[in-house]
Formats: C-alpha cells, sequence, structure tokens
C-alpha cells in the first residue's frame, strides 16, 4: 500500500502545537500551560485513511479538532490542498469548510435533542447556502439512504434511534456538504461490536464510493489496522511512530507501540496462555509537565541517559520505499 | 456435587412507566470454588442486571427479582433478609464497579474506605484495620501504601483507583469476587495492568471469579468458562478452551466474526450482524436472536430452546447448533 503516499497530499500538518493556559488567582494569570499536542507533523495523501492511536489524555482528539481549526493552533501550520487554514480569516475559514466535517464520538450529545433528523442533516445545506428549500429536502432524503437508514425519518427525533442508528445520522450530516475529508473522532467507541462493525463497513463504503479522505481517531488498534491505511502512535502531545499499517503492526519499532499492541486481548485462550506481554507501570504523566527528554521514559523499559536528556528526533527508519517514522533513540535495535 | 455458587432460573423484571423491562428471563449458571467465569454481553443483555440480582443489589422498586434461587454454600441468597445480605455482600462475595471515579467517595480519605469493611465484617479496631489497610494496598501493588492512607480519591489516577477498588473487596477474604466492567473505563495499557493483577491475585488467594465484560477478547485469557448472554438469556455457556474455537451459538460466532483481527493483514470485509438488539419490553415468546440471525427457520419464531448440552459442559441456546458447529470460525487470532 505504499503508493498510497505517492499520492497527492491532501493535508499538510506541520509543527503543530495547542495549548491550553493553567489560569490561576483572580487576575487570572497565566502560570502554565497543558501541552496537548506538542509539535506534530504529517501529511494525508487524498483517497487514505490516517489511524490515529493513543491513550486517553495523548491529544489525538485535541490534533483532530485543530486541523479543522475549531480550535485555534497555538504553532504551526495545516495546509489543506496547498491552501493554509491557520492564516485565513473568518469568512475564509467558513467557506473552506464545506470541504472538511467531523464525526463526534457520542452519538447521544452531539445530535440536538429537539431538531429533527431532516433539520439535523440539512443544517449544514442552510449554513453554507446550498441549493433552495426543495433540493434540500430531497438532498436528505438522498443522504439518509446512502448511509441505510429511511427517508422517511425525516421527521423523527433523535431519541427514536438506536446508538448504531444516531452515529448514521451523524455521517449523514458529515456527508451534507460533500466534503473531501473527514475527521472521525472515535466514531464507534460508544457502540455495542456487533454495531461497531455495521459502522465501520458503511464508513469504509462511502469512502470508496465517493472518494473521501479520513483521520480515523481510536483507541481501538485492532479496529484502526482494519480500516486504515497508514497508522500513526500518539503519547502525551507527539507522534512517537508513523508508517504503513501492516509494517507498523507487525514491526513496531517504538517500545510504546509495542506495549500498547502487546496489552490488546485476542480471542484465543491458546495464544493468551503462552503470551509474552509487556505491561508498562504507572500510567500516563501529567502533560502541563512532561518528563524532559523523551517523555516516554519515564515507563520505558529500555531508558538510558540520553533519553532522559535529549527529545528524540522523529525520523525515517523505512526500508524497500516504505517510510517508517520513529521518534527512539534506541530504535535500531527492535528492527 | 455442591457447588460454591449455584444460580438456577433467575428471573428479574423491571416495572417502569413504559412497562415491564424483561431484564433476565431465566439465567441458571455455576460456580465451584477457585473457578473462574466470564459472562460476556452487549449493553441491555442483562449480564449485570442478573449478576445485581444474585447481590440483592437491584433497585426496588422499580426492579424486582420474580423467580429462581441462587444458592451460596447451600443458602438462598434471595430468600435473605436485608441485614444477613449485608453480612454476605463485602464479606463472602466482594463487588467491583466499571467506574472507579463514582464508586469511591470523594470526601472520605482511602484509608477510612478501606477500613470500613474490616471493621464491619471482621470487628477489627483501627489500628489493626489501619494495618490490614496498608497490606492490600501494597498487594494490589499501590507503592508506599502506609503513607497514602490519609490521600483522597482524587488524588490518585483511574488505574490506581481500580486498584484501590480491588483492595477493597479483597480485604475481608470473599471466597468470590465479582467484577463488573473493571477496566472499561480505563485505557488498553492500564486495562491489562488490571487484569494480571486480578489473574495473579485470583491464583494467590484461591477465590472464585466472575468476570463481567462487553469484551470477548478480554476474557479468553482469564477465565475457565464462559457464559455469552443475549436479550436477558444465556445464549453459550462453555469451557473457554472450546468456545473460541467452535461456537455453538450464531450469536457467539457472529461477535467472533464482527472483531477485526490484530494479527491479520488484508482483513477481509467485517461481517457485521444485522439489525439491532432486542426490545426488552416485549415478553420473548421466540428466540431472541432470531429476528437478526441468518439462520433462522420456522422453529426459531415458534418456541425458545432453553440450553442444549452441546458436547462435555456445553450448551447452546439454538435449536441449529449442529450446523453453527460446522460454520469455519477464523480460528480466534488468526
Amino acid at each position: 500500500m505504499s503508493d498510497i503516499t505517492k499520492r497527492e497530499v491532501l493535508i499538510e500538518v506541520k509543527d503543530l502545537k495547542k495549548h491550553f493556559p493553567i489560569m490561576r488567582g483572580i487576575f487570572r494569570k497565566q502560570v502554565g500551560a497543558v501541552r496537548a499536542v506538542d509539535g506534530v507533523s504529517f501529511n494525508i495523501h487524498k483517497g487514505e485513511t490516517l489511524g490515529l492511536v493513543g491513550e486517553s489524555g495523548c491529544g489525538k482528539s485535541t490534533t483532530g479538532r485543530t486541523i479543522l481549526q475549531l480550535l485555534e493552533p497555538t504553532e504551526g501550520t495545516v495546509r489543506f490542498k496547498g491552501t493554509d487554514l491557520t492564516s485565513l480569516n473568518s469568512t475564509e475559514l467558513r467557506k473552506a469548510r464545506r470541504h472538511m466535517q467531523m464525526v463526534f464520538q457520542d452519538p447521544y450529545a452531539s445530535l440536538n435533542p429537539r431538531m429533527t433528523v431532516g433539520s439535523i442533516v440539512s443544517e449544514p445545506l442552510e449554513v453554507h447556502n446550498i441549493g433552495n428549500k426543495q433540493e434540500r429536502k430531497e438532498k436528505v432524503k438522498d443522504l439518509l439512504q446512502l448511509v441505510g437508514l429511511n427517508p422517511y425519518f425525516v421527521n423523527r427525533y433523535p431519541h427514536e434511534f438506536s446508538g448504531g442508528q444516531r452515529q448514521r445520522i451523524g455521517v449523514a450530516r458529515a456527508l451534507a456538504t460533500n466534503p473531501d475529508f473527514i475527521v472521525a473522532d472515535e466514531p464507534i467507541s460508544a457502540l455495542d461490536v456487533s454495531i461497531q462493525a455495521q459502522v465501520v463497513n458503511l464508513m469504509d463504503d462511502l469512502k470508496s464510493e465517493l472518494g473521501l479522505t479520513y483521520l480515523f481517531i481510536a483507541h481501538d488498534l485492532s479496529m484502526v489496522r482494519y480500516i486504515s491505511d497508514r497508522v500513526a502512535v500518539m503519547y502525551l502531545g507527539k507522534i512517537v511512530e508513523l508508517s504503513e499499517k501492516d509494517n507498523l503492526y507487525d514491526h513496531p519499532l517504538h517500545p510504546y507501540t509495542q506495549a500498547l499492541l502487546s496489552a490488546i486481548p485476542l480471542p484465543d485462550p491458546e495464544k493468551e496462555a503462552t503470551r509474552q506481554r509487556i505491561v508498562l507501570e504507572g500510567s500516563v504523566p501529567n502533560p502541563a509537565n512532561p518528563p524532559s527528554g523523551c517523555r516516554f521514559h519515564t515507563r520505558c523499559a529500555y531508558t538510558t541517559d540520553i533519553c532522559k536528556k535529549d527529545d528524540p528526533e522523529f525520523r525515517d527508519m523505512g526500508t524497500k520505499g516504505t517510510p517508517h517514522w520513529v521518534a527512539c533513540h534506541h530504535a535500531e535495535q527492535f528492527e | 456435587m455442591t457447588h460454591l455458587l449455584e444460580v438456577q432460573d433467575l428471573v428479574t423484571k423491571f416495572y417502569t412507566e413504559d412497562g415491564v423491562v424483561h431484564a433476565v428471563n431465566g439465567v441458571s449458571y455455576t460456580l465451584d470454588e477457585g473457578e473462574a467465569l466470564g459472562i460476556v454481553g452487549e449493553s441491555g443483555s442483562g449480564k449485570s442486571v442478573g449478576v445485581l440480582s444474585v447481590m440483592g443489589l437491584i433497585p426496588s422498586p422499580p426492579g424486582k427479582v420474580v423467580g429462581g434461587t441462587a444458592k451460596l454454600n447451600g443458602r438462598d441468597l434471595l430468600q435473605l433478609s436485608k441485614k444477613e445480605l449485608q453480612n454476605i455482600r463485602g464479606n463472602e462475595v466482594a463487588m467491583i464497579f466499571q467506574d472507579p471515579m463514582t464508586s469511591l467517595n470523594p470526601v472520605l480519605t482511602i484509608g477510612k474506605q478501606l477500613t470500613e469493611a474490616v471493621k464491619l465484617h471482621l470487628g477489627l479496631n483501627s489500628e489493626e484495620a489501619n494495618k490490614r489497610a496498608a497490606e492490600m494496598m501494597d498487594l494490589v501493588g499501590l507503592p508506599d501504601a502506609a503513607n497514602r492512607l490519609s490521600d483522597y480519591p482524587h488524588q490518585f489516577s483511574g488505574g490506581q483507583r481500580q486498584r484501590i477498588m480491588i483492595a477493597m473487596g479483597l480485604s475481608c477474604d470473599p471466597s468470590v469476587l465479582i467484577a463488573d466492567e473493571p477496566t472499561t473505563a480505563l485505557d488498553v495499557t492500564i486495562q491489562a495492568q488490571i487484569v494480571e493483577l486480578v489473574k495473579g491475585l485470583q491464583e494467590k488467594l484461591g477465590m472464585a471469579l466472575i468476570w463481567i465484560t462487553h469484551d470477548l477478547a478480554l476474557v479468553a485469557g482469564m477465565v475457565d468458562k464462559v457464559a455469552v448472554m443475549y436479550g436477558g438469556l444465556i445464549v453459550e455457556y462453555a469451557p473457554v478452551g472450546s468456545l473460541y474455537k467452535q461456537p455453538h451459538h450464531p450469536y457467539t460466532l457472529g461477535l467472533l466474526h464482527a472483531m477485526p483481527k490484530i494479527n491479520a493483514k488484508d482483513q477481509t470485509r467485517l461481517a457485521s450482524i444485522e439489525g439491532m438488539p432486542p426490545d426488552l419490553r416485549k415478553e420473548p415468546t421466540h428466540c431472541p436472536f432470531a429476528p437478526r440471525c441468518p439462520y433462522d427457520i420456522d422453529k426459531c419464531w415458534q418456541e425458545n430452546p432453553s440450553l442444549i448440552a452441546t458436547g462435555p459442559n456445553r450448551y447452546s441456546a439454538c435449536w441449529r447448533w449442529e450446523d453453527i458447529k460446522k460454520e469455519k470460525t477464523f480460528g480466534g487470532a488468526e
């Protein structure tokens, strides 16, 4: 699948940072910052699904929202089809947003309970002045059909639907403006296993049918391998490893990726019995005060002095034309 | 042979304004000393309600245990008075819950919360109880235990809080530990820590374990047998070794196919289970899985099969289990 990286670049993220200030005292003086996203760079190619994984608090959702400019980046640039989104004024940005949409995690919280399904799905069309009333009505019906819902549901309210159906409504809303790029922020985490597969299959079908590009954010590594072309692993605001998916899952070069993969339970009692599991000590450090040097050194089994001092460079260790980016001083020993 | 815990034909209903919710519709299982049972099911399958009913923890009204028995060492828990049940809970049977944030009292120190049970059930004085609490915190791998007894829950991380819950549960040496989705709110690496911890403690202390989860993969490496629940019923009940290799119920088969395989390259399309879980407000008259089942025949819509013996210690609630048995599984992790 390495040919995917030869395709046209749709999204170019460079040194993206998002720091949230910590305010104290009656004068709201800034005493520090939560460095949620602390310098990430990657490209997403046209027609690609990039999986972004990591544990809670690693900054993966903030990255997604900052790319879409739902949060203003502290530093760095995001280029969409060559245009730097961070330099746009609000009118220009509003126009650009038509081409980038988002699907949210919680299908219960992301749909307004007082709006009908029809008005939820047609709202983006109204915001962007697309079509007249009749055309919008038709479009909404088409969209509902597209995501596998009965078009006669337009006058129903979200509470009349199950979690999986609501997530389909969320997808229909995201598709309303014919976007090129969709950020899916844990779209299946709140759903039951048997329903997850339905939504993932739907997103997969839509991608090939409509030529979409996805940034798929999740913490479920097996689902990410299934849906993605390339996968990026985040830890404490930084990307620690990025490669084509089979390469990353079969030959992880970062100790954190190795630990994440080994923590996944397998549905096979025999394999589970013989498996050597890497169990990480402790929990994720506070992003307001990240460890010096490599941020993973406090939990890593391979830590040496250099890890405590120097932040490892994010470098390409790929072979045979498949790029494999990793940020670890000792990555060579895992090859 | 008598079992440590023997639940038979348990029925629990909720009498709500919207009508009667048939949450648990006749569930039976056994648990021997030192044995581990996994109860797997999706939301609304009755997996938690079934166990809470046994422990007398169903809010009533609206909930009511309508039928069945649940014998612990021969004593039917469902017939006990509130007082007698209180003596058993936390003492002979301990529970840990999903959300360690809400199951700990935020305004009491963890020392206070850890010593409550041992003072009550074992009659220890404060000094002994504190010592016991520190021991338990050591046991569950919390460093610097003695000095942290005066800390409050918010000073601990999610994984640490779940460890505290486990320490609390184990402090009276229970013979059964019931874990109700204890790792669902935690990250995978922390989940792995907790699973390893409970597995180790179960072996070390020789207690029986019931682990409730929605993740079929999670219990594969930690229990002896698995009960798969759907629509308030156990639809398949089998030793862990044979269940994953060869499911005898189409729901178990469907679940295994719907999970992406972490080790597999070039995966074929995920086989989703079409449709939605059953509406529990309707009294079940046919197989609850029939509306979503690709194998359904007329009989499935007329009569719901109870568990049929399909092999050594294996049961399946499916008329067509012999056909299901022949289906190819993707062989666990491959």
